[in-house]
């Protein structure tokens, strides 16, 4: 261990769910010494997901979700500077760089810095003609493009952009919905799922072209065109692209950090560095429940784990994170769910929860649980997924009649 | 078990129509309750909503003294109302319950 013994400073790049987590915890952990979190965003830290659900649909102009009050900043001592950019880090000398010239020295640092949103590489796609969705002013700037009658067309059929499909259709604006593979959410949930939420949409009215690419954008009069590859041309009032996002990963790179998929961390999510550790959106980790696998997870639990965890390891600790992966989504009535990783799954057993609802296991090969993936109205299947979680976290080979029936408490399964 | 006296007992349900360590929701008068049952079967009242967003905390799953809101795995000790960390930070309301005749009972104010 290289650095202060005693840390004194901690410095958090990035006011985030992982950043605000992380300062937290180092004062429930008991650190004593000065915690401040940078952030390049004016706001205090807060809550991403109601971005693409609540701040666009609620009739009330929205509010920010604010993870930290200014009383439990100061309760706790945590310093958060708002609109000051890192822009370097120099690791001889232990300091961070801001973009108005001022320096702070850091004993231990983390990066929390998220991820973008990925652009279109599209001819014609330009910042003014596609809307993104990452931050709360940009949330507020699409909520005013989703009037009643508005056709609206969405680039991305993966979480952000079936979400803001269903808050659209909410506001009872028009929605075209295009994906270049030939289904829904193809990267993390398994195709029968995935059919469901595609079949809700299309109740809802949303016209999906999957398996569509497309050729260019061009402007309308005041009206935008997509030229699709299949011919088709779509008129539109707005476009919106969630394509993805990309970590933010710039200024460890500049600093010489490893990068692999993100900034790179070991199991105690400290970098190559060791007094400089990274959590959430931006890093990548091993996961000790999947064969050290390395992940980049996008999710909002895993933030907030991660933070927990890079505060203790900043403190000395040695445990490595294995949380299991956890993921939700809200459109319409319907929230999904998967706790671990469906990929790993060789083979599916289905418990039929009612009123519709469904939750996939995800067996190995060896027969051992590896991931539970649910859809349904969030009351129906939160429960199990959740003791699934558990079970998946305990490495456990469960009977597959169990699973399937549903006189089965899963609750049950986890004592043995 | 809360022994602190109420203005108005409240019948909920019958004892039993709660498991051990399980959770039932309660509705009355235009408000929503959540009634516990615990391991070491006594029995609890909460406010029903999670303080974080307003769901139904009866779809959640019950640990020992904890109930777990079933939207984000918000965390609170029923038997005090406590909020155990993220993303919860508010305290939920608690009320007492009495047992009489195998049935449960609210104390409201
Ligand atoms: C619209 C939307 C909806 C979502 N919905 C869900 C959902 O339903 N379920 C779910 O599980 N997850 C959801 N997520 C994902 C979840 O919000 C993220 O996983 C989580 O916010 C990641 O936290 P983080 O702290 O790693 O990054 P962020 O929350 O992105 O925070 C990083 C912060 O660092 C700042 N920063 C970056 N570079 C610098 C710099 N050089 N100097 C200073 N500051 C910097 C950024 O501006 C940002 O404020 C959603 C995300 C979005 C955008
Ligand atoms: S609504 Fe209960 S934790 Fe979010």
């Amino acid at each position: 261990m290289t650095g202060a013994a005693q840390p004194e400073s901690m410095i958090v790049i990035g006011a985030g769910e992982a950043g605000a987590r992380a300062a937290m915890a180092l004062r429930e952990s008991g650190f004593a010494g000065r915690v401040t979190i940078l952030g390049d965003e004016a706001h205090r830290p807060y809550e991403r997901p109601p971005l693409s659900k609540a701040a666009l649909t609620d009739a009330a102009e929205p509010q920010a979700a604010f993870i930290l009050t200014p009383d439990r900043l100061d309760e706790h001592g945590i310093t958060h500077l708002g609109g000051r950019a890192v822009t370097a880090i120099d690791r001889a000398a232990h300091e961070v760089h801001l973009a108005d010239g001022e320096r702070l020295r850091y004993d231990r640092l983390l990066i929390a810095t998220g991820a973008r949103a990925r652009k279109l590489a599209l001819p014609g796609a330009t910042p003014e003609n596609v809307l993104y969705l990452r931050t709360f002013e940009e949330a507020r700037a699409l909520r005013s493009r989703l009037a009643p009658g508005a056709h609206i067309a969405i680039i991305g059929g993966g979480f952000i952009g079936l979400e803001l499909a269903a808050a659209a259709r909410a506001r009872d604006a028009d929605v075209t919905l295009i994906e270049l593979a030939p289904r829904l959410l193809a990267r993390a949930v398994p195709a029968a799922i995935a059919a469901i939420i595609a079949a809700r949409h299309e109740a809802a009215g949303v016209r999906l072209r999957l398996g569509t690419g497309i050729e260019r954008i061009e402007a309308e009069g005041e009206r935008h065109a997509i030229l699709l590859s299949t011919g088709e041309r779509i008129v539109c009032d707005g476009i919106i692209a969630g394509i993805g996002a990309v970590a933010e990963t710039g200024l460890a790179e500049r600093a010489g950090l490893a990068i692999d998929n993100g900034i790179a961390v070991d199991g105690r999510l400290a970098t190559n560095d060791p007094d400089i550790f990274a959590a959430g959106d931006c890093c990548s980790f091993p996961h000790p429940l999947y064969g050290d696998r390395r992940l980049r997870l996008e999710a909002w639990r895993n933030a907030q784990d991660h933070g927990n965890a890079a505060a203790k390891s900043m403190l000395g600790g040695s445990d490595a994170y294995q949380a299991v992966p956890w993921f939700w989504s809200d459109q319409y009535d319907l929230t999904l769910q998967i706790a671990g990783l469906a990929d790993e799954g060789r083979e599916t057993v289905t418990r039929d929860l009612g009123d519709g609802a469904r939750l996939d296991f995800h067996l190995a090969g060896d027969g051992r649980l590896v991931a539970a993936s649910a859809v349904g109205p969030n009351g129906r299947i939160a429960r199990d997924v959740r003791l699934a979680e558990m079970l998946i976290g305990k490495r456990v080979t469960p009977d597959r009649a169990s699973l399937v029936d549903v006189s089965v408490k899963l609750k049950g399964l986890l004592a043995g | 078990m809360n022994t602190t006296t109420a203005a108005r007992w409240i019948e909920a349900c019958e004892a039993d129509a709660i498991d051990e360590e399980d959770v039932m929701r309660f509705d009355h008068d235009g408000h929503t309750y959540a009634i516990y049952r615990s391991p070491d079967d006594e029995y609890f009242a909460t406010d029903g909503l999670c303080t974080h967003e307003q769901i139904h905390l009866a779809d959640g799953l019950v640990m020992d003294h904890i109930i777990e809101c079933p939207k984000h795995n918000g965390r609170f000790d029923y038997r005090t109302g406590q909020a155990k960390g993220a993303p919860v930070c508010v305290n939920l309301k608690t009320y007492p319950v009495k047992l009489d005749g195998g049935k449960v009972f609210l104390g409201l104010a």
